[in-house]
């Protein structure tokens, strides 16, 4: 076999804080091997050398706020053979996305001497809400071990297993009684999407649902457990809007907490 | 194998039960039992230096379960944690392969088999029978597992009759216990008031050997007794109870109730109850590999049937709505099983009961479709 050209790798980055992309760099053991199995085109954290598209994968981080973001967005799909959103911001809209139940110019008058030179949308979107996004990465941050997973299963073209049940089936599998049965801790894992290993309860604290919302997730009935172990309508609502405030079922239930 | 119930009854101290635990060991066993962690009664590796705890006692309801330490004496005052035997039968993440490409091809590696021989301290009845219906499955038959029988086969079982039932168990209804009929090597109950003290029995020459390494006394007519009447008690005070009669018929013909939608209201498919039930045994199978393509793992996983994934063939799942996977758990363990395996599923244990975070009971379901059922007679076809 002759040797075959190596395939292209590109981050960009919106609205986000860089976690994600840094998860990238902290895959120390695996960083050597990722370099020697793609080109990497495009990784301002990594190297300020940019090489010019088409590129095979692009890894996005960060959400949707500006309006020239709105639109860099379309160029880099244009130019991306592949396509992946990482991490809560990407997927979801972050923790930015708060300010989609306020008026953001509020805020701007609040903050900026000239509010008027802030070129911000009024909601802050995930990716998906504006291209096509081959694959969605959730986490804040994303968990090291699944970005490592979905380079090797894109590399070797072969699929992609990253489930979307709920944390409490990772929680079980590493043998952590249940902290809100067992101590009336109050825990997002039924309704949140599994990959972080179940960190929280392994140390007796709640999922804080930093993978966002889970494939079915009963938001209703986890208010009410939440409820029944004597959470209040503001804690419901600051527990549903974190990293994930932006995603729809998550979104919807703490709206239901605001209203009461 | 097994002697008749009612053989050769002996009383044991705390150090004779120490004494016995160390013979377990001596005998090449790792010992596995009861230990306090994060709240709860786990079942995990005890080391040579730890004894079982004392004054122990749970409170569990539906979603509900609370510890309290520090009482009295007694080992046994306690019913199932939050694990079941499972773990060490078949451990929640297994590796059955390593694949690593070379220049002829592929190498295998067969996945690390637990080669140890593992001593269960404090078995209950309901547990025993649960490893009894895996044994059905996996021991031999159709599917047949490997990795299980090899650790199967050397596991030795010191089970333990229950004399402080807990609010959610019902293996009376089920006959799986509070008494241990059968599948254990030695039983011990508690006779003990103040100064811990054991009625212990063999049931294999196993059990009868490490026995004979014991200093005991023979049971006399007032420690059986004893034991008979903590035992009675027992059956007087399970915390719930299940009308098995005709369940499973009955169940099949719910297929379309609207029960199933009311329960999914509360249901959060997350999976805990299937995670908890000692007999639930669904896995899932996940290839990896490494970003060079040289090395590739397949890995077994427990997995669930309230996943979108567990049914999900040819481009869709088939059990989209959480109605649907709470009624494939439910007749599954307590209708479809009979068809499958000629008994129920369920053994009573109550695990899925406590370990609900939404609290669903499945004694309370049952019931509930019994009498929407009775309320409307059944259809003649
Ligand atoms: S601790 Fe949280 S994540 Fe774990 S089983 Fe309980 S509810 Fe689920
Ligand atoms: S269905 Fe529930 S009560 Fe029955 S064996 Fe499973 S966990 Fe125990
Ligand atoms: S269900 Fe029965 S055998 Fe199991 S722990 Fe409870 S009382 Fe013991
Ligand atoms: S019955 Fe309870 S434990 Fe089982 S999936 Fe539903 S909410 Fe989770």
């Amino acid at each position: 076999m002759g040797e075959r050209k190596k395939p292209t790798l590109a981050v960009f980055k919106f609205a986000s804080c860089d976690g994600c992309q840094l998860s990238l760099l902290d895959c120390e053991d695996e960083l050597l091997a990722v370099a020697s199995e793609v080109e990497i085109a495009s990784f301002l954290e990594a190297s300020r050398a940019v090489a010019k598209g088409p590129y095979d994968l692009t890894l996005v981080e960060g959400s949707i706020t500006t309006p020239h973001d709105a639109e860099r967005i379309h160029q880099i799909r244009r130019v991306s053979r592949t396509l992946v959103t990482i991490g809560a911001c990407a997927t979801a809209g972050g923790i930015q996305a708060l300010r989609n139940f306020k008026d953001v110019s509020d805020f701007a008058k609040i903050v900026y001497a000239s509010p008027e030179t802030i070129e911000a949308l009024g909601k802050s979107t995930p990716i998906v809400d504006h291209v096509f996004v081959d694959f969605e990465l959730r986490g804040c941050p994303v968990s090291k071990k699944q970005l490592v997973g979905v380079l090797s299963a894109w590399l070797n073209g072969r699929s992609l297993e990253v489930s979307a049940a709920s944390v409490c089936l990772e929680c079980k599998r590493r043998e952590t009684p249940c902290v809100m049965v067992a101590s009336g801790t109050p825990c997002l894992g039924p309704v949140t999407h599994a990959g972080c290993g179940a960190i929280c309860p392994s140390f007796r604290r709640g999922c804080y649902g930093c993978f966002g919302p889970m494939e079915s997730a009963n938001t209703a009935s986890m208010a009410a457990v939440w409820q029944s172990i004597g959470a209040t309508g503001p804690d419901l609502v600051r527990a549903f809007r974190s990293f994930n405030a932006g995603a729809e079922p998550f979104r919807r239930e703490s709206e239901v907490h605001e209203q009461r | 194998m097994e002697t008749a119930p009612g053989a050769d009854r002996y009383v044991l101290d705390l150090t004779a039960l120490n004494r016995l635990i160390e013979a377990v060991r001596e005998a090449g066993y790792r010992v596995a039992g009861p230990k306090v962690r994060d709240g709860a009664l786990c079942y995990e590796e005890l080391d040579p230096d730890e004894t079982l705890p004392q004054g122990v006692r749970d409170e569990q309801g539906a979603g509900r379960y609370r510890l309290r330490t520090g009482g009295d004496a007694a080992l046994f005052s306690q019913a199932v944690g939050p694990h079941s035997w499972k773990r060490f039968l078949s451990p929640p993440e297994q590796r059955l392969f390593t694949a690593k490409k070379d220049d002829r091809g592929f190498r295998f590696e067969p996945g690390a088999i637990d080669d140890g021989k593992w001593a269960f301290i404090g078995v209950r009845p309901c547990d025993l029978a649960a490893i009894r219906l895996w044994d059905k499955v996996f021991q031999d038959g159709a599917w047949a597992d490997s990795a299980y029988r090899a650790i199967r086969e050397r596991v030795l079982v010191v089970a333990v009759q229950c004399t402080a039932p807990a609010g959610t168990c019902f293996c009376l209804s089920m006959g799986t216990g509070p008494r241990a009929g059968h599948g254990f090597d030695l039983a011990l109950t508690e006779i003990g008031n103040g100064a811990p003290r054991f009625l212990v029995e063999a049931g294999t020459p196993t059990g009868e050997e490490i026995l004979a390494l014991v200093p005991k006394v023979r049971a006399g007519p007032e420690e059986i007794a004893e034991g008979e009447r903590r035992l009675g008690q027992a059956e007087t005070s399970m915390g719930r109870s299940l009308d098995v009669d005709g369940l499973a018929e009955l169940l099949s013909r719910q297929v379309d109730s609207p029960r199933w939608e009311e329960i999914a209201v509360r249901c959060l498919a997350c999976g805990n109850c299937t995670m908890a039930c000692p007999t639930c045994f669904c896995t899932t199978v996940e290839d990896t590999s490494d970003l060079t393509g040289s090395t590739a793992e397949r890995w077994r996983r427990w997995d669930s049937c309230f996943t979108l994934g567990f049914s999900y063939i040819h481009g869709g799942s088939v059990r989209r709505t959480i109605s649907a996977r709470y009624r494939q758990w439910m007749t599954h363990k307590l209708a479809t099983w009979h068809a499958q395996f000629g008994e129920t599923g369920c053994v009573g244990c109550g695990r899925c009961i406590t370990w609900c975070p939404a609290g669903i009971d499945i004694t309370e379901e049952a019931r509930l479709f019994r009498q929407a059922a009775e309320a409307v007679p059944a259809p003649r076809s």
